[in-house]
């Protein structure tokens, strides 16, 4: 948390005090959520245009003035990279939103990007005051540092926060997903000279390759990164650490730390038959082929199937973006396959709802148990294993369980598997004095993110398995404030 | 980055290019590959890494023109760039004493199979290399091939040079003559299909290095995953060599024609 000290000092200041008067938290409190404005679910599903479109300036003004401006801002523990946020939501209520944007830099490396893609319903949001106390709408945190961002952006005068004097100390990053940028991020604002290494051939990580245009345009991605780039992190693209350059070349080039988030790429498939049939793919194969080579554009070299009868196997939020892509990109069926309920999906219940308003069909309670494919090895059908639920497991979850005999059989021409990531292997295999788990997580002190090689930090999914983009972010500053504290002697 | 040293046509369809890679020059081993890509809207295509010179900091890699993306990696030109190169990528080959190894290489899969015939030659192996394409114009490498072979056979399908047949019957002659403890095979999936039933039936132990579709190269998608002895594998970071006689190959073959 950032000091009550530093928090209360900020609060105290003048025109914060009258913009407080200006309204009565009655009246505040009173007034209900602005809804976000979105592409009609008609038209967007045919287009990669964003769906989300976002709020204008009397709008972010007017859902501002919802927050009450806490004594104690509990909606900060909600954070991962704890945002001032009364401070920045505060700044779009007096109409000064470059202010704004200046506050959400403080502590985090990507707002354009966290303010679309965080689960704030779990994060922020649900920490607010008026969840937490008045059993009413939070103040829409997400939507407002979406707005302050882009407002930002969009003016052309995008702030570049201060850095501190170069210390020449080397930090190499491994990885330029989330949990790397923001701890190139915090880095570089500290002194240090970062470089950050990544194996394909453009930045990014998952919200790269995975998080599809209509979630996450590619632009935004881009200037948030440039905005690094402006501080002066160093980015190497197409560099595999451990096999272009190994973990003892890194020390030998003078890098005194290396942070590890090298992310959880490796996709898990379910070992099932028919699974090796032309036209299944995994997720991350089918949204590397749209997203990042832009298959679906003509001019790109890359092929992608575009299937017209799609199932997509599994419920999380990967799977939300593979099937709402499979929909635009022509898909007459597209089918959600999952062996639970719709109440233990773990997709956000935003992209559900989308998901859904597209025309997505949801075949909960249903387990794929082979493929069968056509002469020419394509697949064409599926059988699925009907489902119902049994006792809660060790999570808290209700098991599925399989309903013997009653099986049914849907024709399909392309499916995709979206049942979870492992860790990387490139790291764990290649380098030296690390602790790994069973899994293939790289293990650390939940406090520091250090490794056991105590020059090596990591974070992000490589630590956790599949996790979300605010909590990498959220690994990358830890990091970042525990070496700077390891290496200047505290 | 990445500057194209030198180019040399092999033939119309073969092009031998020099490359500037110094990082990749310095850690590949015999048996690793790249990932090419080419243009701002290319796709990334895998090359198997022919040879390298760590001092000069360049690699080699030999292309055959076989559809879009090859052909226009076959254009470039001396200093012009590779957009990118990424490598080396996979498991390097098992290199060490087996006694006698035969190469069997068929089409552009001598390029790769240069340097595992180098490095098991140098490993004290007695070396036989069977070289095959579908006439003189497409063998490639005789020389160097040569020159870390005890013995070179060549099998072209019009008899235009070497022996007239195809690949297997060079194989089968080997075999039938005397020991041999490891066979490698590098070539069209369907050659090494045939090649591995030969030995297969000798009881030769048999490596094949196989050439799946690929789309990232670093195991984050499973494009070109094949199934050896029954568990799914991913080629680009389990292989790309394995025991050919554990390899489906008729899946393999199914699946390279995925976007067919």
């Amino acid at each position: 948390m950032p000091t009550q000290e530093y928090l209360q000092a900020e609060r105290a200041q003048l025109w914060r005090e009258e913009l407080r008067k200006t309204i009565k938290n009655k009246e505040r409190t009173d007034r209900i959520r602005v809804k976000m404005p979105e592409v009609d679910a008609k038209i967007r599903s045919r287009t990669y245009d964003e769906v989300n479109m976002g709020l204008t300036p009397e709008q972010a003004q007017a859902e501002a003035q919802r927050c009450l401006d806490c004594v104690n801002p509990t909606c900060i523990t909600g954070c991962p990279v704890e945002i001032n946020i009364p401070k920045f939501i505060k700044n779009i209520e007096r109409g000064e939103f470059l202010e704004a944007a200046k506050a959400l830099k403080e502590t985090s490396a990507l707002p354009a990007v966290c303010g679309r893609v965080c689960p704030q319903e779990r994060q922020c949001e649900s920490q607010c005051f008026y969840t937490q106390k008045l059993g009413k709408e939070p103040v829409a945190i997400g939507h407002l540092e979406r707005f302050a961002a882009d407002f930002e952006r969009e003016s052309g005068n995008i702030s570049i926060p201060e850095i501190a004097a170069s210390n020449g100390i080397k930090i190499a990053v491994v990885g330029s997903g989330p949990a790397g940028l923001a701890f190139a991020g915090d880095m570089i604002k500290r002194g240090y000279d970062v470089t950050v290494f990544e194996a394909l051939h453009e930045l990014g990580g998952v919200l790269r390759y995975g998080i599809p245009e209509f979630r996450l345009p590619n632009d935004i991605v881009d200037i948030e990164i440039d905005v690094l780039k402006q501080m002066g992190v160093k980015f190497i693209t197409n560099c595999i650490i451990g096999k272009t350059i190994s973990q003892e070349d890194l020390k030998a080039d003078g890098y005194q730390g290396i942070f590890i988030g090298s992310g959880a790429g490796l996709p898990n498939f379910m070992n099932i038959p028919g699974e090796n049939l032309i036209g299944v793919m995994s997720c991350n194969e089918y949204l590397t082929r749209v997203n990042l080579m832009q298959a679906a554009d003509p001019e790109s070299d890359t092929p992608v199937q575009m299937g017209k009868k799609v199932a997509v196997i599994g419920g999380g939020n990967t799977a939300m973006d593979a099937v709402r892509t499979a929909r635009r990109l022509g898909a007459e069926k597209a089918m959600i396959v999952y062996r639970r309920s719709e109440e233990e999906m773990p997709a956000r219940v935003e992209e559900v709802k989308h998901a859904k308003e597209e025309g997505i069909e949801f075949l909960t309670l249903h387990n794929p148990i082979r493929y069968e494919g056509d002469e020419r090895g394509r697949v064409q059908r599926m059988v699925l294993q009907r489902m119902k639920l049994g006792e809660p497991d060790s999570s808290g979850r209700r098991k599925p369980v399989a309903i013997e005999g009653d099986t049914i059989s849907v024709d399909v021409d392309e499916v995709i598997v979206s049942v979870g990531v492992s860790p990387n292997p490139l790291i764990p295999s290649t380098f030296s004095g690390l602790e790994i788990t069973s899994w293939g997580t790289v293990v650390v002190n939940a406090d520091t993110m250090q490794t056991a090689d105590k020059a090596i930090f990591a974070g992000g999914d490589i630590v956790r398995g599949g996790a979300t983009v605010i909590l990498a972010m959220g690994d990358g500053r830890k990091a970042a404030k525990a070496m700077h504290a390891a290496m200047s002697g505290f | 980055m990445n500057k194209i040293i030198s180019k040399e046509n092999f033939s119309d369809k073969v092009v031998k290019f020099e490359i500037e890679a110094p990082l990749i020059a310095k850690s590949r081993k015999a048996g690793h590959f790249v990932m090419v890509r080419v243009g701002k809207k290319g796709e990334r295509v895998p090359y198997t890494i022919a040879s390298s010179d760590p001092i000069k900091g360049t690699i080699t890699l030999v292309i055959q023109r076989v559809g879009k993306s090859s052909e226009k990696v076959c254009q470039l030109e001396p200093g012009d760039y590779i957009t990118d190169l990424v490598g080396p990528l996979g498991k390097a080959t098992h290199i060490e004493n087996f006694g006698t190894v035969l190469c069997a290489g068929g089409g552009v899969g001598v390029a790769p199979m240069l340097p595992i015939i180098e490095a098991m030659k140098n490993a004290g192996n007695k070396v036989i290399t069977v070289l095959a394409a579908r006439n003189k114009d497409l063998i490639i490498l005789e020389d160097q091939v040569r020159k870390f072979s005890d013995e070179v056979i060549v099998m072209t399908d019009d008899g235009s040079y070497g022996q007239k047949g195809l690949i297997t019957a060079g194989v089968e002659q080997v075999i039938q003559r005397e020991p041999v403890n490891l066979c490698v095979t590098i070539g069209p999936a369907i050659m090494m299909k045939f090649v591995s039933e030969l030995t297969k039936k000798y009881n030769v132990p048999t490596v094949a290095s196989l050439n799946t579709i690929m789309v990232d190269g670093t195991g984050m998608c499973g494009a070109c995953r094949v199934t050896v002895g029954g568990v799914t594998k991913f080629v680009c970071v389990d292989g790309p060599e394995f025991d050919a006689h554990q390899v489906d190959f008729d899946e393999m073959l199914m699946r390279l024609r995925a976007y067919n």
